[in-house]
């Protein structure tokens, strides 16, 4: 069947701005909008530029505004978006760098922001760190961001405070404050008790809704905020 | 932005929290004006209740007390979530509950409200 595929493109070298350009494309229900991508790319115009590389939801690479809901092109087939036009753009709130690429810089220094990584005190253990399979549970949700952005840039808080930290950046801190092996809790609570931290979370759940992973992230915020506020009570 | 992205339930639940709490701010620096006027000019303040007690201020008051209901409502399922997060599995649900809670409430509410307009 045939698919009119819109792209949001922009070339900074040569558009004064971003623009729709419409691709008639053939595809099968089963094929994904990337493979729908590749087609214009290989066979129509091959300056067209998006991120990719597992191509399977794994990488999180491919993370985009798809029929106007952050998706990852690689996760999402043509017969789940149920009509024949479908409508690519650059993931929101983020600065495009050209095409469907978006400068990931900030996103990425606020994913360092929250120390994601095992903080202990003292020398390593001689063997492993044991922890129980319910000590493993609770954090186990958070452990399955890939870091495609999709969250962060479907909040409406983050679209109008670019400053706030993100939902991406509070799941992975949720992964370590909740390890039953990691000492650095009272750091990362600190520095999401910020004005720019978990505060400016309004519930609107379009990151839960976009997670390709299924992660279960205004929870996760609101497991944190409430943390704070056990902290400081 | 806003307008663009389609968001579900969660979003246009915020979203109306959001004008009908700009709705209810409006209101109140409208009501700390007309409070004001009762002691500073006492014939510009029954004005003003002849405006509230007029079709078009009813109307009014009835857009009031829905915008009230609703950020009320919509404000306990945020306060429920908060404190139990698990509940955010059944956000969905509970923003149905609200326009379950907002119609049997809000109907006889707007009734009563309405009612003189038609002379009743």
């Amino acid at each position: 069947m045939q698919v009119d595929l819109r792209i949001l493109r922009y070339d900074p070298e040569r558009d004064a701005g971003p623009h729709w350009v419409s691709y008639s494309v053939e595809a099968e229900p089963t094929d994904r909008v990337l493979d729908l991508l590749h087609r214009v790319k290989y066979e129509v115009d091959g300056a067209l530029t998006f991120r990719r590389s597992c191509g399977h939801g794994v990488c999180g690479s491919d993370a985009m505004l798809i029929n106007g809901r952050n998706r990852l092109a690689c996760r999402i087939r043509v017969e789940q978006l149920g009509r024949r036009r479908i409508s690519v753009a650059p993931l929101p709130g983020l600065p495009v760098i050209k095409d469907l690429v978006v400068d990931m810089d900030g996103f990425f220094a606020k994913y360092r922001s929250v120390q994601p990584f095992l903080i202990t005190d003292g020398p390593p253990p001689s063997r492993e760190r044991r922890q129980s399979p319910e000590e493993r549970a609770r954090y186990d949700d958070t452990t399955k961001c890939i870091l495609c952005a999709a969250c962060t840039s479907s909040c409406p808080s983050f679209w109008a405070q670019p400053d706030y930290v993100g939902p991406a950046a509070i799941v992975q801190a949720h992964r370590f404050i909740f390890d039953s092996r990691d000492e650095g809790a009272d750091e990362r609570l600190e520095i999401l008790a910020d004005q720019d931290g978990v505060w400016r979370c309004r519930t609107i759940f379009n990151c839960t809704d976009a997670c390709p992973r299924g992660i279960e992230i205004t929870r996760a915020i609101l497991e944190v905020s409430a943390a704070i506020v056990e902290r400081h009570g | 932005m806003l307008i663009r992205y389609r968001g579900g339930e969660g979003m246009l639940a915020w979203a109306f929290h959001r004008i009908s709490g700009v709705a209810i701010w409006v209101f109140v620096t409208l009501h700390i004006i007309d409070i004001f006027l009762a002691g500073a000019n006492p014939g510009a303040y029954n004005t003003v209740l002849q405006v509230y007690a007029s079709p078009i201020g009813r109307i009014g008051e009835t857009v009031l007390g829905a915008a009230l209901l609703y950020h009320s409502l919509n404000g306990l399922r945020i306060i429920i979530m908060d404190f139990w997060p698990v509940f955010t599995r059944y956000h969905r649900q509970l923003w149905y509950l609200n326009w379950a809670l907002f119609t049997i409430v809000g109907l006889p509410v707007a009734f009563i409200i309405l009612k003189p307009i038609f002379g009743q």
